[in-house]
């Protein structure tokens, strides 16, 4: 039973690991440039600052999620990062920031990416998703797989939420 | 190990922390989170402002062209409006249940309740206002590169209003985030002085 449990959550922790970084990957080599009427520009994923946002903190919880899965027990540095989780009588402190941090940097995300594929008729702004549309279709693919690590990340919370409080659970795992 | 030191730092801070004052603490902040919360949503859903704008002028007679501004033009700001009213209800509904409650009997359910929905509050409120947090930051700056111009110079009241409502619905978060915290510490608490008192009970036999 307690093995069961253990390969469940190293599995879990290993498929959210596995979508933010593709995530941030497939954010990031989102770029197509394109030629409207006389000049062309290029739309990159750095052009707003939510998508850098986005980026960003799916960069520092793949990061977080690496050392979780394949850090050594009982290094220093397990210590640090894990224990300050599970530990006693304090809440678990980084699953917590990350599902926060991750909620709204895909709100933010989406938020962006809505004014750019249905535009703004009140403040003048353009759709631009018809003339750029290999990157718009690649910023969808990313912002999906965001919110499949924001659902994960949300379960990995609770889990460890449940393992806090039920000291039995976590004396036999 | 785990079990031993998990003792220590509860029981620390139950000692600074008296049952009576842990709870009235917990029910200034959620008053004012609720305040913050209502003035968001209240701020951002009666924010318009109309502008009349002379696109042209046909021999004497100008052009007029009125337009106006509303929240719900911006999904990212109907989505702010709906965070924040639900979180304002929530901190309401949990005022009352706490100065209330005492007459039912939920079979030690209330308290993971309390604070499963504390925690899943916070999340929505910080992707609403974040959302919004980015919308008004396009609207202010503009996109050179998609070509979407600011819009703040000709709407200047609608931008300070909805700047208004961000800063209380970022106030209100960093009260949820204390919140949460404070109610999770209640279930530790509780929850460690129960298992205290069941770990006793099973060891007399032996």
């Amino acid at each position: 039973m307690a093995e069961t449990k253990r390969i469940f959550t190293f599995l879990l922790r290993f498929i959210a690991f596995c979508t933010t970084l593709s995530a941030v990957i497939i954010m990031v080599s989102s770029r197509q440039r394109a030629t409207v009427l006389v000049f062309s520009f290029e739309a990159k994923y750095s052009d707003t600052p939510a998508f850098k946002y986005f980026v960003i903190v799916n960069a520092i919880v793949s990061v977080y999620g690496f050392l979780v899965l394949f850090l050594p027990s009982k290094s220093l540095l397990w210590r640090l990062v894990v224990a300050l989780d599970a530990s006693d009588g304090f809440f678990p402190f980084f699953y917590k920031v990350f599902t926060i941090l991750l909620t709204s940097s895909i709100s933010a995300a989406l938020a962006i990416a809505y004014v750019g594929e249905k535009g703004n008729p009140i403040a003048g702004w353009l759709p631009i998703c018809d003339q750029v549309t290999k990157y718009c279709n690649q910023v969808k693919g990313a912002l999906i797989v965001g919110f499949v690590s924001v659902v994960l990340y949300m379960l990995l919370f609770l889990y460890s939420l449940h393992t806090v409080l039920n000291p039995l659970l976590l004396e036999k795992s | 190990m785990a079990l031993q030191s998990g003792e220590k730092l509860p029981m620390v801070i139950g000692h600074i922390w008296s049952k009576q004052k842990s709870r009235w603490t917990l029910l200034g902040l959620r008053l004012l989170a609720f305040l913050a919360a209502a003035a968001a949503t209240l701020v951002m859903v009666l924010n318009k402002q109309t502008k009349t704008f002379v696109i042209a002028t046909i021999g004497t007679t100008p052009v007029n062209l009125t337009l106006t501004a509303k929240f719900h033009h911006t999904p990212a700001f109907v989505f702010f409006a709906i965070a924040n009213g639900l979180v304002s209800i929530h901190n309401l509904v949990m005022i009352m249940v706490d100065l209330l409650g005492s007459k039912f009997d939920y079979k030690g359910f209330q308290l993971p309740m309390i604070a499963s929905l504390d925690m899943l509050n916070l999340a929505l409120v910080s992707g609403g206002a974040n959302a919004a947090a980015f919308m008004a930051e396009l609207g202010k700056n503009g996109n050179s590169h998609a070509r979407w111009d600011k819009i703040c110079d000709k709407f200047g009241a609608y931008c300070d209003r909805g700047a208004g409502a961000l800063i209380a619905s970022f106030l209100a978060l960093a009260l949820m985030l204390v919140i949460s915290f404070l109610s999770i510490l209640n279930l530790k608490l509780v929850n460690s002085s129960s298992h205290n008192s069941h770990n006793n009970i099973i060891a007399l036999p032996n």
